[in-house]
């Protein structure tokens, strides 16, 4: 697929998303899993850290991309936030595994992903820092993620209100965020 | 955590924070609220404010304070988004103090130079100094607080930018009340009040502002 049509395709899925729609949200983002990836392999491979760090930084890049994504102009292109997004998070990831390096989104933006095997392997950060949450936190993110269910169903399943559920799971997400910024090597 | 796992939880969570736009309103009607109740409570309008717009020194110094602040106020909604290029806006901060520049020229001009020295000193610098910066704490408090909702590429810059906003609000109140209107005061002055806001939001920014 060209660039062009990548981006007709994010940006359709994002506006989809924006407008309430769930199920083009989760596309969106599982669209967007693989360029993220490669974008930040070939970071971490330029910067000369472990490969392994990769799948971290591409975690909290969705972190990011999700809890701001009020921040896209839905006049603008998604492309050059989407990115600008992945930069910070990447550098800001390298920085504190004491490494410091430029980068420039051209050298990036026009790369296509690559669908590469292995991709799903079990990482460190995320799981760590979602023992750190409150329980209650911990129950819902976890119940949501692992299982794949949805608030409903969570919600019958921990005996929780609807509700409860969706501000538990919001706040798990923005306490998972902050934990990433807090690890100061 | 697998990565198709977290991307479970992040779509199934429907809670959308707030426009840039919407945030920055919010956050601002408080601490606008609080500089105008202090400026209300301190410093007040000047005597006869309707019939001082008519004098074009006085008009000036508004239409400069006021321009800045909106145009800083711009600036700092591109700031909250990423990708997205500030540069033009930063341009366009240049406007007013390029019109104050015009303003100071002309008074050159009207303005014997013997008297250029008692101009620029005016009658209360110190107090000028000390109200701008005073004014524009809450409203700075407040930026700030807007822009943690944003995605600031560079914490430092959005906060000086929050800085400078807060800097022109500050002066666009003060503005009202000060009775030095000269342009030489006005460039002399209230740009080391506004510049002590816009370092103060630089340095809270690098830390508040990090996501």
């Amino acid at each position: 697929m060209r660039v062009e049509d990548r981006e007709k395709q994010w940006r359709l899925l994002m506006l989809s998303a924006n407008g309430g729609d769930a199920a083009a949200y989760r596309n969106l983002l599982l669209e967007l899993t693989p360029a993220l990836r490669a974008f930040a392999r070939r970071g971490v491979a330029r910067a000369g850290a472990a490969l392994a760090d990769a799948e971290d930084i591409v975690q909290e890049t969705l972190l990011a991309v999700h809890l701001k994504r009020q921040t896209w102009d839905e006049e603008a292109p998604l492309s050059p936030w989407l990115f600008a997004i992945a930069r910070h998070k990447l550098i800001d990831a390298l920085r504190r595994r004491g490494r410091r390096i430029e980068l420039s989104i051209d050298d990036f933006a026009e790369s296509l992903p690559s669908a590469e095997a292995g991709s799903d392997s079990i990482v460190s950060d995320v799981k760590r820092h979602l023992e750190g949450l409150p329980p209650g936190q911990r129950k819902v993110v976890s119940c949501i993620a692992v299982e794949g269910v949805s608030i409903d169903e969570a919600a019958s399943r921990l005996s929780m209100t609807n509700g409860a559920v969706r501000v538990a799971l919001h706040r798990g997400l923005a306490a998972l965020a902050a934990k990433f910024r807090s690890v100061e090597s | 955590m697998k990565t198709s796992e977290l991307i479970n939880a992040i779509s199934e969570d429907r809670e959308m924070p707030l426009a840039p736009g919407r945030a920055l309103c919010l956050a601002l009607l408080p601490g606008l609220a609080i500089a105008i109740a202090l400026f209300s409570a301190r410093l007040g309008l000047r005597p006869h404010f309707m019939s001082l717009l008519a004098d074009p020194r006085f008009s000036l110094k508004l239409l400069v304070c006021y321009l800045l602040a909106a145009l800083a106020g711009l600036f700092v909604l591109r700031l909250f988004r990423p990708g997205g290029s500030w540069r033009g806006a930063v341009l366009l901060l240049a406007l007013p103090p390029a019109l104050l520049g015009v303003g100071v020229i002309v008074e050159l001009f009207v303005v014997s130079p013997a008297d250029w020295e008692r101009t620029m000193i005016g009658h209360n610098a110190m107090f000028c100094l000390k109200s701008i910066p005073l004014l524009g704490v809450a409203p700075l408090i407040a930026i700030l607080v807007a822009l943690r909702n944003g995605a600031p590429e560079r914490p430092a810059v959005a906060g000086a930018g929050a800085g400078l906003f807060a800097g022109a609000i500050g002066a666009a109140l003060y503005a009202s009340h000060c009775p030095d209107d000269s342009p030489l005061f006005v460039a002399v002055w209230y740009p080391i009040a506004i510049a002590f806001l816009t370092a103060l939001g630089a340095v809270l920014g690098a830390r508040l502002l990090r996501w």
